[in-house]
């Protein structure tokens, strides 16, 4: 299990090349990466992500965790970053191994519904018309029903 | 003595970061009502409990968990991760 919580950027391609590489007897290696984009009504300027430093690594470790017990993962890889992040920018992803595809797809979506409200960040949005956290949708707390 | 850490909005609403609490009291819920007593920002803040997550001791926990031996509570808002 690899986690990092950072704010420096990562290289989406080295990391999922490197990750794939340490593998040994897995079949599958799935990938999720989530980039800041823009959606809302005002352009846009500047995503901060705020995270709690204590607990930041402890709880993304449970998750994973969690889902290395429910899934026969080979290997879990999550980087997530923190700080002043512009548009099109990474902002975090997860790497999973299995023998089988179905348990590499299944614990990677298990990890991003799980990190989405269970892991200590919160997103502001600095736009051309002001700041506002980003609030919480209960379309993800539901999320975490079906698990 | 316990270390009270605020997040995202629940920080701008206070006005700080981190405090310390000399007798924070039995549960979580005896803090929340001796911060709210304290200050109007701090009322607002903890109007409404249903938008606070809190967490002790670095683990999510509920608004009346017991805080006998924590070092650290922290109030924030429904994370946004991912």
């Amino acid at each position: 299990m690899d986690i990092r919580v950072q704010e420096a950027p990562f290289h989406l391609g080295a990391e999922t090349d490197g990750f794939a590489r340490k593998q040994s007897g897995m079949g599958a290696v799935v990938t999720f990466t989530g980039i800041v984009r823009d959606l809302g009504e005002s352009r846009l300027d500047v995503m901060e992500i705020e995270h709690y430093p204590g607990m930041t690594q402890k709880a993304l470790e449970d998750i994973a965790e969690e889902a290395s017990n429910r899934w026969a993962t080979g290997d879990i890889l999550i980087i997530h970053r923190y700080g002043r992040l512009r548009p099109d920018e990474m902002i975090m992803m997860v790497a999973t191994s299995a023998r089988h595809r179905s348990d590499a797809f299944q614990a990677a979506e298990f990890l991003m519904d799980f990190l989405k409200s269970r892991a200590p960040f919160w997103k502001k949005e600095i736009t051309d018309d002001g700041a506002e956290w980003v609030a919480a949708r209960d379309a993800d707390e539901d999320a975490l029903t079906r698990w | 003595m316990m270390d009270v850490l605020y997040f995202a909005w629940v920080r701008e609403r206070i006005g700080l970061p981190k405090e310390r609490i000399e007798a924070p009291g039995a549960t979580v819920m005896d803090l929340v009502k001796q911060l709210r007593a304290r200050e109007e920002r701090y009322e607002a803040a903890f109007a409404d409990l249903s938008a606070l997550r809190v967490a002790v001791d670095q683990e999510l926990s509920d608004f009346d968990a017991p805080l006998a031996g924590a070092r650290e509570v922290a109030f924030f808002p429904p994370m946004t991760g991912g």
